[in-house]
C-alpha cells in the first residue's frame, strides 16, 4: 500500500506495509539515518521527529498515520538557507553531545518546545524533555543550551567560560 | 587467560616478548615506509606512525582509540599537537585503523613496567617489545579511563615531540644552521637570525626518511598553549545535524537485516525450534541458528551462546518474525536461581568466610575487635546492572570466500578483528574492520559476541547483513555489573577513636585496589570470598569501584555518625597525612558551603573516592518531601593531575555522575527462574531531565601524574546521595537502588526527620 507525505519539504511516496513504523521507513526507505532506534516502545525518544510541527515518537507511529502530513527529521532542522537551527548552534556552543546517539531526538523535542513556547521555564523543559533519555547524562547542558536560545530564536553568543557549566581550573 | 589482570598481562608479555632482554632486533625503528604502503592512499603523507603532513601543511593526528563521546580524539590530538607545535586550527584528527601497528603498546608499557625506570638507552628496545606484546594480544582497547594517561602520555606526546625534532633537524640541514637555532610555531619552522619561516610541509618528505626518537625532549608544562585549554570537541558538529555515522547507519547494496534471540537463562541452547510461522511473515528471508562460540581475550572468556536469528528485508520484518518463533531452550541447571537466592548465597559465603582472600591487612584487627569498647557492623548490597547504551548493539558484515568486511562501533577494534577472523577461519589480515563512533560503550562494547553473530549470518546468506539487537535483547543478554554484598565491622575505643576496619565482600574483579580506603585507620582487614553465579560478568563504567565506592563511603559515614562526628570533619581528620586527598575533600566542602544550614527536610552528604588515578569528592544536597527524594545539587571536585581538556573532564564528571545516579535511584536487574526479568527502559529506568540535578564541577590541577576521567565520577555519587538521605531522614540506605525504599514508612516508624 502506498503512503504519500512531505519529508523535510519534499513530497514522497512509499509503498510499504501500512503498519510499518515510521522510524524504519525513514531509515530504510528514505535513507535518512539521523533518526535513531533506541527502544522501539516509545520510552527513550531517540526516534523523535515532527509531524506537522509536533514532536512524536516514530518507532510506534505506523506509516499509515502520516498520510498527507508534514514530516521533519533532524536532517530538515536547518533553515532553508542551510543555517543551523539556533538550538543546533547552542548545542555546539554548550558542547552538549557526548556519544551523540540521542541528540537528534533531543533536538527535535527541544525545537518543538521552543516553537510553541519561546521562553520555557525549568518546569516546561522538564515536561517537554523527559521523554528523551541521554545515557551520557548531558541534561544540564541540554537545559542550559535551550535556555540560551532567546525568545526570538537566536542562540546567545556565550563566551567560553559559560561552556564549563560551573567548572573552573584551580592551580594548587 | 581468564581475566584481564596485570599479572596475567605480565605473564603473557614475557611469553610474547621473550623477556626484557631482547636486543636490537626488536627495535621498531621507523616503520613509516612499511606502514604507509599498508595504508595505501591513506598513508601517502605519513611521516610518523601517528602523524601525517599534507602538502598544504594540514597536519593529521592519528588517534589509536575509539570515540564514544568521551572526547578522546580531541584530548589526544591536543597532546600530540602541543608537542608538535602544530597549528590547532589546521589540525585534522583521524581514528587509527584496526591493524597491528596501532595496537596499544603504551598501555602495555604503563602497566607492565609500572614503577620501573628505564634508562633512555633501552627505551627503544622496551617500546619494540611492548608493541609486539600489544599486537600479539590484539590490544586496541578503549576503556579503564586509560587513553590520556597511557597512549596520551607515552605515545601521542612522544610522536609529537619526535616529529618536531625531526622537522627541526631537517630544516637545520637544509638551511645549514645549528639545529638549536631552529624554533617552531603553529606548524612552521623558524630561523630568526636569517629571517627564515617555512611550513612543516616543506620538510615532510625528508622527515619521512628519518628515524624518530623514542626519547624526545618534552616541553615544560608552563609553556603549554594547547594542552589545558578549552578546545571545542571535533566530533560535536556532526552530532547536532544527524550526519555522524554510527555503525547502524551503514547501508550497503543488497543488504539484509537481522535480529536475534538467545536463551533467557544464559548458556541455554536450542532443543526444539518451530520457525514455520516466522518464515511465513512477509519479508522474512531465512531463520538461522548461530552456533555457540567462546572467545578468550584479556577481558576474559566471552561466551556467545547458541542464537536464533531472523534474516529479513527490513528490521521491522525481522522483528515481527522473531515474535512468531517458538523455541524450546535446553536446561542448564540454573532454572531455579533468583536474585533473593543469590543474595542468600552471598550471605552464607560471607558468614562462612571459606577460603577468604585478603586485599590488605595492617595492624592486628582481630585482637582490636576482641578488646573494642564499641563495634559497629553493617551489610551492604548492590544488584546486577545492565549497560543500556543508547545505541542498541548492531553491526554489519559482508563475508566473501576469502575475505570479510565488518562495520561496527566497538571498544576493541583489533581484538574484534582477530575474534571475527578466528570464527570465520580466516587470517586476521583478510578481515577489514571499519570502526564507527559508538552510541555509548560503558564497557559493553569491549565484548565481541554480537559482531561474531553478524559475521556468521553474512557468510550463511552470502549477502551483506545488518544485525540489530532489540532493546529487550540488549537488556537481557548483557555482561552485567555483578551483584555484590559487603560486610563491614568497625572498632572504637572508649573515647570513640576508630581503631579498626574490617570488610569482607563477594567476588573480586578489577581494579584490584577498588575496596581499599585512603583513611589512616590503624588496623585494617579487607578481603573477599568467592561466591560464583551464572550471570555473566561485565566491566561496567568504573567496574568494581561502582560498588565499593558506595560500600566504603557509606560505611565510613556510619562510622563517623557512630563516633558522633561530622561526616566531613571525620574524613578530614583521617586524611591529615594525605594532602592530595585532603585538598580535594576540602575544596568540595568549601564550594558546597558544607556548614551552611539547610531547610527542614533537606540533607547533605559527602563522599571521596580515588579511582583510575584521579581523586573525586562529591557533595550532594537532597530535599525529601513525603518520602520522595529530589537530588537538588551536586558539587564535584576532581584532581586528575593535569587537566588536558578541562571541559572534557567537566563533561565526563557530569556524565559519570548521572550514570551513577541512574544506578543509585533506579538501577536493578533482577533474576527470576535463572533469567533477567527487566527488558526495556520502562522497567529498567534511567535518570531523565526532570530528575537530573544541577552539577557543579571543579578541577584541581595538582601537577601529579595524569589520571583518568571517564569513570572516576561514577563511584562517588551513590554514597554521597545516600549519606544525604541519611542526613535528611535518619534512614541509612544500605541496598541500592533507592527506589526499593519506602522512606515514608521509615519516617513514620522512627520519627527521625531532620
Amino acid at each position: 500500500m502506498s503512503t504519500s507525505f512531505w519529508v523535510n519539504g519534499v513530497q514522497q511516496t512509499v509503498d510499504v506495509d501500512p503498519s510499518k513504523p515510521l522510524l524504519w521507513v525513514i531509515r530504510e526507505q528514505l535513507g535518512l539515518t539521523g533518526t535513531k532506534f533506541g527502544c522501539g516502545i516509545s520510552q527513550c525518544g531517540a526516534c523523535t521527529v515532527h509531524i506537522d510541527g509536533a514532536a512524536i515518537r516514530s518507532c510506534v507511529t505506523p506509516i499509515s498515520a502520516i498520510e498527507g502530513k508534514q514530516l521533519t527529521t533532524i536532517e530538515g532542522l536547518r533553515s532553508a538557507s542551510g543555517d543551523l537551527h539556533p538550538l543546533q548552534q547552542a548545542w555546539v556552543d554548550h558542547q552538549v553531545p557526548q556519544c551523540g546517539y540521542c541528540q537528534s531526538g533531543q533536538l527535535m523535542s527541544a525545537s518543538a518546545l521552543l516553537s510553541n513556547n519561546p521562553n520555557p521555564t525549568d518546569a516546561d523543559i522538564d515536561t517537554a524533555m523527559q521523554g528523551n533519555i541521554c545515557r551520557c547524562g548531558m541534561y544540564g547542558r541540554i537545559r542550559s543550551a535551550i535556555k540560551s536560545v532567546d525568545s526570538v530564536g537566536i542562540a546567545s553568543n556565550t563566551d567560553e567560560t559559560l561552556f564549563y557549566n560551573g567548572a573552573e581550573v584551580n592551580h594548587v | 587467560m581468564s581475566k584481564w589482570t596485570r599479572r596475567a598481562f605480565i605473564t603473557s608479555g614475557i611469553v610474547a616478548g621473550g623477556g626484557v632482554v631482547v636486543g636490537i632486533a626488536m627495535r621498531p625503528g621507523n616503520q613509516v615506509k612499511d606502514l604507509a604502503a599498508k595504508l595505501g592512499d591513506d598513508g601517502a603523507n605519513l611521516v610518523h606512525t601517528y602523524v601525517k603532513i599534507d602538502s598544504d601543511n594540514t597536519i593529521t593526528a592519528i588517534i589509536p582509540h575509539a570515540e564514544m563521546g568521551q572526547g578522546v580524539h580531541t584530548a589526544l590530538g591536543q597532546m600530540l599537537a602541543e608537542e608538535l607545535d602544530a597549528d590547532w586550527d589546521q589540525l585534522k584528527l583521524e581514528e587509527a585503523p584496526a591493524i597491528g601497528e596501532y595496537a596499544m603498546y603504551a598501555a602495555g608499557r604503563r602497566y607492565l613496567l609500572t614503577g620501573i625506570d628505564f634508562p633512555n638507552l633501552v627505551i627503544p628496545t622496551v617500546d619494540g617489545m611492548m608493541m609486539r606484546v600489544a599486537d600479539t594480544l590484539n590490544m586496541q582497547i578503549t576503556g579503564g579511563s586509560m587513553s590520556v594517561r597511557t597512549t596520551g602520555i607515552l605515545a601521542m606526546r612522544t610522536a609529537g615531540a619526535a616529529t618536531r625534532q625531526m622537522l627541526q633537524q631537517a630544516a637545520a640541514e637544509a638551511w645549514n644552521v645549528p639545529v638549536e637555532e631552529v624554533t617552531t610555531e603553529k606548524s612552521h619552522l623558524i630561523h630568526a637570525a636569517s629571517n627564515r619561516r617555512e611550513p612543516y610541509a616543506s620538510f615532510a618528505g625528508h622527515v619521512a626518511e628519518m628515524t624518530p626518537s623514542y626519547t624526545p625532549t618534552f616541553k615544560d608544562p608552563a609553556d603549554y598553549k594547547i594542552v589545558g585549554t578549552h578546545k571545542p570537541r571535533r566530533d560535536i558538529p556532526a552530532k547536532v545535524d544527524g550526519s555522524v555515522k554510527f555503525a547502524m547507519d551503514v547501508q550497503l547494496p543488497n543488504m539484509l537485516y537481522a535480529t536475534v534471540v538467545r536463551s533467557p537463562v544464559p548458556g541455554g541452547s536450542v532443543v526444539e525450534l518451530d520457525d514455520s510461522a516466522a518464515r511465513s511473515v512477509e519479508g522474512v528471508v531465512d531463520v538461522i541458528v548461530i552456533p555457540a562460540t567462546t572467545v578468550s581475550s584479556m577481558l576474559g572468556d566471552t561466551v556467545s551462546a547458541e542464537t536464533v536469528a531472523i534474516v529479513a528485508d527490513s528490521y521491522w520484518s525481522a522483528s515481527k518474525g522473531l515474535k512468531e518463533l517458538t523455541v524450546q531452550w535446553s536446561e542448564v541447571g540454573f532454572e531455579t536461581v533468583s536474585s533473593d537466592g543469590i543474595f542468600e548465597q552471598f550471605n552464607r559465603d560471607i558468614s562462612a568466610r571459606a577460603e577468604r582472600q585478603t586485599d590488605h591487612v595492617q595492624g592486628e584487627a582481630g585482637s582490636v575487635f576482641a578488646n573494642a569498647a564499641k563495634v559497629v557492623d553493617a551489610d551492604y548490597h548492590v544488584p546486577f546492572l545492565a549497560h543500556t547504551c543508547m545505541e542498541p548493539l548492531n553491526a554489519t558484515a559482508d563475508v566473501r570466500a576469502d575475505s570479510a568486511e565488518i562495520w561496527v562501533g566497538c571498544q576493541n577494534p583489533l581484538g574484534f578483528r582477530r575474534d571475527i577472523a578466528n570464527s570465520l577461519g580466516m587470517d586476521p589480515e583478510k578481515v577489514t574492520l571499519h570502526n564507527h563512533s559508538m552510541g555509548g560503550g560503558f564497557g559493553r562494547k569491549a565484548r565481541p559476541d554480537w559482531a561474531l553473530q553478524v559475521a556468521h549470518l553474512a557468510r550463511e546468506v552470502g549477502r551483506p547483513v545488518q544485525l540489530i539487537w532489540s532493546r529487550e535483547e540488549d537488556v537481557r543478554q548483557d555482561f552485567y555489573r555483578p551483584a555484590v554484598q559487603s560486610r563491614f565491622r568497625a572498632a572504637f575505643d572508649a573515647q570513640d577513636n576508630l581503631l579498626a576496619w574490617e570488610n569482607t565482600y563477594t567476588n573480586k574483579n578489577e581494579p584490584i585496589e577498588a575496596p581499599l580506603i585512603p583513611y589512616a585507620i590503624p588496623a585494617q582487614d579487607i578481603g573477599y570470598v568467592s561466591s560464583p553465579v551464572h550471570i555473566p560478568f561485565g566491566a561496567w563504567r568504573s567496574v568494581d569501584h561502582s560498588q565499593h565506592g558506595f560500600f566504603t563511603e557509606s560505611f565510613i559515614d556510619e562510622v563517623a555518625n557512630a563516633a558522633g562526628k561530622d561526616s566531613f570533619e571525620f574524613r578530614a581528620e583521617l586524611l591529615k597525612d594525605s594532602p592530595r586527598h585532603l585538598a580535594v575533600l576540602n575544596k568540595a566542602a568549601e564550594e558546597a558551603q558544607w556548614s551552611r544550614p539547610l531547610p527542614e527536610g533537606s540533607g547533605r552528604g559527602i563522599s571521596l573516592q580515588e579511582s583510575f588515578g584521579s581523586i573525586v569528592a562529591q557533595v550532594v544536597e537532597v530535599a525529601v518531601v513525603e518520602g520522595e527524594v529530589s537530588v537538588e545539587r551536586v558539587v564535584a571536585v576532581i584532581d586528575a593531575g593535569i587537566a588536558v581538556a578541562p571541559d572534557g573532564i567537566a563533561a565526563q564528571l557530569e556524565s559519570g555522575i548521572i550514570y551513577g545516579l541512574t544506578a543509585a535511584l533506579h538501577g536493578e536487574i533482577t533474576i527470576e527462574k535463572g533469567a533477567v526479568v527487566q527488558s526495556n527502559f520502562h522497567d529498567y529506568k534511567a535518570v531523565r531531565m526532570n530528575e537530573a540535578p544541577n552539577i557543579e564541577t571543579h578541577i584541581i590541577n595538582s601537577g601529579h601524574d595524569i589520571g583518568g576521567a571517564g569513570e572516576p565520577g561514577t563511584p562517588g555519587i551513590a554514597p554521597a546521595l545516600m549519606n544525604a538521605v541519611f542526613n535528611a531522614t535518619g534512614t541509612r540506605v544500605r541496598q541500592l537502588p533507592l527506589s526499593r525504599f519506602d522512606l515514608n514508612y521509615q519516617v513514620e516508624e522512627t520519627g527521625a526527620v531532620g
